[in-house]
Parts: structure tokens; sequence; C-alpha cells
């Protein structure tokens, strides 16, 4: 029985890295991973930012739950994203001024995520409390994986850079990849793989 | 002109051409460019054409092999994509840009979208944008004519934008190519002449190419220069990758509307657009963005100029 109960847990936890991951295959959360994701230290930045606001917001949004009224459920959702958002938003500006003003309009826009909010409508709104710290933490470690690889490729191949170290000497960066459509066209490729990879498993 | 299609009832009579018959008389007509290229630049652009070519076919050779597809490389259009890529360079880049162009051009640009037919933007104009985005000073730096290395030379579009005069230049130069610029460009005696043997063969039509020229010609006139109906459209027309791009890449069957009224609104959409960039943008050139900006609204101008299904 516990054996079962502790099986579901772990398949909760981990469903978000891979079988579900919200950026390769959801396709959740696009927006931040075009417009952050030029390098591994704006990566990380927002990928633990958005990892605690869904954190948190799939908290308060499954526990309070039954009292949400089902015709204004996704305003309610916002009004408790946002709350989070504002927190991290604020926390980011006192500790981290450098990274806020690398993130800039996303931090805010992450109240409009479509990741956090997917998770809150379809999951969190549906489960108990303890299911959606699981589902949480795992979305949000997929989504940090996720933009981390989108990341890493754009840094190195655009700028020559990884974590802002000078990684290959003599190579001519691809401007091209760290402009907005490199992101486009280095996350159209890392989808069209990722689906070639689990055709192929089938 | 009359479009209608003649329907009558067999036996018909079988007529040879096919898409490798056509690519390939594409790619005879651009031979009197290429000898224009290396006389006027030397053996280095020779070099360009050949690793740019070269990279095309062997990149689609292996990209069709590694999806398990029909190899295709015998159409001639990847080897067509990489002359017209080369044509887009300038003479003294260095030999892995053509390389890395050409293979983002038929992987990116061709073979994403399912090869020969399928592409929505013109392969080499995506293979040049890709280059011009991520390695510019390579890409736009270009070397004068008949000198054989590397003396850097500006191109007159960018004189003209830097406001400078272009006393040393006549009609006759440009027209010959005595000018800085990219590989395939320069001499637009050679481009007509490759130009009349496709027009001639029945294999582009005039829609596209004429709308396109006169379309820029007119803005360039009456916006050119600060005071109005004063530009020199002549100077526009014979210098840059106008002439190219109007007749070889404009025309480029998978990427231009189907129908005639579609090709006139696509010409003068390509010629409208590379004036503004020309008067308005950024850089002194045009032609290659105005072309895929109208690849992309093709299959629009297509949907809205189509016949009307008979009894519909």
């Amino acid at each position: 029985m516990t054996d079962r109960k502790n099986n579901q847990a772990v398949t909760e936890l981990i469903k978000g890295v891979i079988r579900e991951n919200p950026i390769f295959v959801l396709a959740l959360g696009l927006c931040p991973a075009l417009a952050v994701s030029v390098s591994m230290t704006n990566g990380l930045g927002m990928g633990i930012t958005a990892t605690f606001v869904l954190l948190g917001s799939n908290i308060i949004i499954s526990l309070i739950k039954k009292f949400i009224p089902a015709e204004i459920r996704i305003p309610c959702y916002i009004v408790v994203i946002a709350t989070f958002v504002t927190i991290a938003e604020m926390t980011l500006k006192a500790y981290s001024p450098g990274l806020n003003r690398a993130l800039g309009i996303y931090v805010p826009l992450i109240v409009v995520n479509c990741m956090v909010l997917g998770r809150a409508e379809a999951f969190a709104s549906k489960n108990s409390v303890f299911s959606s710290i699981l589902d949480g933490i795992g979305m949000g470690i997929g989504f940090t994986l996720a933009l981390l690889l989108i990341c890493g490729i754009r840094e190195i191949l655009g700028f020559g850079r990884f974590f802002n170290f000078l990684v290959i000497r003599g190579f001519e960066p691809i401007l091209m990849i760290g402009l907005p459509a490199g992101a486009l066209l280095v996350i159209g490729l890392l989808l069209g793989f990722f689906n070639l990879l689990k055709n192929h498993n089938k | 002109m009359d479009n209608k299609f003649i329907v009558t009832s067999s036996p018909h009579l079988h007529k040879k051409e096919s898409v490798r018959r056509i690519m390939w008389a594409v790619n005879i007509s651009l031979l009197p460019t290429v000898v224009a290229g290396v006389l006027i630049f030397g053996a280095r652009a020779a070099w360009v054409m050949a690793l740019c070519i070269l990279s095309t076919v062997a990149g689609e050779a292996i990209l069709q092999k590694m999806t398990h597809r029909k190899v295709s490389v015998s159409d001639g259009s990847a080897f067509l994509t990489g002359l017209l890529l080369a044509f887009n360079l300038p003479p003294q880049v260095p030999f892995w840009i053509p390389i890395a162009g050409s293979f983002f051009a038929i992987a990116i640009g061709k073979q994403v979208f399912g090869g020969l037919g399928q592409n929505i933007f013109n392969p080499a104009l995506t293979g040049r944008a890709f280059l011009v985005a991520s390695w510019p000073k390579y890409v736009t730096t270009f070397t004068a004519p008949f000198t054989g290395d590397a003396v850097t030379c500006a191109t007159p579009l960018t004189l003209l934008k830097e406001g400078k005069v272009l006393d040393n230049l006549s009609y006759m130069d440009l027209f010959l190519g005595k000018k800085g610029g990219c590989i395939g460009e320069v001499c637009i005696l050679a481009l007509l002449i490759g130009a009349a043997y496709l027009l001639y063969k029945k294999y582009i039509t005039w829609h596209i190419p004429l709308t396109f020229i006169a379309a820029n010609a007119v803005v360039i006139w009456i916006f050119g220069e600060k005071a109005l109906f004063s530009g020199n459209w002549l100077l526009h027309i014979l210098s840059g990758g106008l002439i190219l791009g109007a007749f070889f890449m404009a025309t480029d069957y998978v990427t231009s509307p189907l129908t005639r009224k579609g090709q006139v609104i696509f010409g003068a959409g390509c010629g409208l657009l590379t004036a503004v960039l020309r008067i308005w943008g950024g850089s002194a050139e045009g032609v290659s963005y105005a072309i895929l900006m109208m690849n992309a609204a093709a299959p629009v101008i297509d949907r809205f100029t189509g016949n009307r299904v008979y009894g519909s």
C-alpha cells in the first residue's frame, strides 16, 4: 500500500521533467523561454523564480479549491499567482538587482505565464495539496532544465560563452542565435528533436 | 494574355519539361554570370562558387540519407541554391562562410519543410539572411573589381547611402560590372543574357521581374532624393542585386504566386519593399529581405487571386 503511494508520488514528481516537460512536450511557458534565454545566468534566475511562483500558487490554489466558484476561477488564480510574483519580484529587486534588470518585464509577466496558470487549472484545482506540491516542484525543475538547455545552446553558439566565461577561443559566434530569431529556431529544432525521440521510442 | 486551359481528349503530345530540365536550364542561364564573376573578381570567386555548390549538394544528399528519403540532388535544385547563394556573397569571404551558409540554406531553408516544392522561403536567400545576421562584417565587406586581391571597396549603394557622389562611376561601368559588390550581382549584362534565355524558353514570364523593377524605379524616382520626383532610378536599377533578384530569385516557382495577377502583385510588392528598405532602411541594400518578406505573403496572394472553381 505505502509502496504504491510512494510510486505515485515519484511519478507525480518526475513527470514534469521528461514525460510532461512544460516547454518541450506541453509547449507552455514559451514566452520567457524565447525572451530571456540568452545566458545561463538568466535561465537559472528565470527558472528558479518561476518554480517558486508555481510551487506557491499550486499550494494555495489546491488549499482553497473548494471555495473558488467555477465561474470566476481564472481571476482567482490570477490574484493568487500575482501575489507570489510580487513577492518574487520584490525579493529579486532587493537581493539581486542585476538579475532583475536582465530579466526585466519577464518577471512581472510570470503572472500570465501559461505554465503557472495551466498547472493551476489542470492540476492544483483538482488534486490534494501534497500532490500539488510534487507537481509544482517537478514542473518547475522540468521548466528550469529545459530553459537551461536552450540557454546553454544559445549562449555557447551565439556568444561563445558559458555562464559568462569564454569557452572556445577563436570561435566566431553565430550572432543570429543570440537574436530573437535564433530563440525561435533553437526551440523549434529542439521540439522537433524531442518529438523524434518520442516517436522513436514508441 | 490568354490564360485559359484548353482541354481536349486523348491522345496527348507529351512535352518534355520537368523539374529537372527547368532547374538545369536555369543553372545554364547563370553561366554568363559565373564567367563574368570570375573575370571581375578572379579565381577567389570561382572557389566561393565551387564551395557553395559542393556544400549544398552534399548537405542535401546527407540530410536525405539521414531521413531515409530518396536522394534527389540530380534535379539541380540544390546546385541552383548553392550557385545563387554564392552570387550573393562578396568574393573575399573566409571559406567557412559559404559552407555554413549553404548548410543553413539547405537544412533550415529547404529540407526542414520537406524538400523541393515545400519550402516557404527561397533557400538561397534564407542562407544569405542567416549569414548577414550572424557574421555581418564578413558578408558586407566588398572588394574592388579587377584587383584580384583584398582591396576593400564600397558598393555604389553604400556610397549613395553615405551621401557621397559617384563621379568616377559611369552607367556603362555599372552595367558591365566595374564596381564593388557580390559575385553574381555586379555584371548586369551577363544577368540579362541569362534572363533573355529563360524568357525565350518561357521558363519565366515578364510579370514578376518587370513589375519588380518598375515598382522599385517609380518609388525611387519619387522619394529617392530630398526633393520629390528627382531620385536617380536608373542608378538604383543598375546597382545592387535588383536585376539578379528580380529575374532569378523572385521568380522561383516554389516561393512565388501561381496566378498571373498574383505574380504582378508579388513583383510590385518586392519592388516597393526594396525601395523602402534602400531609402529608409538601416543597410544600403534591401532586395533579399524584400523577396523574403514577399515569399511569406505569397500563399495569401495566391488565395485572393486564385480563379474561381467552375460551378462554385
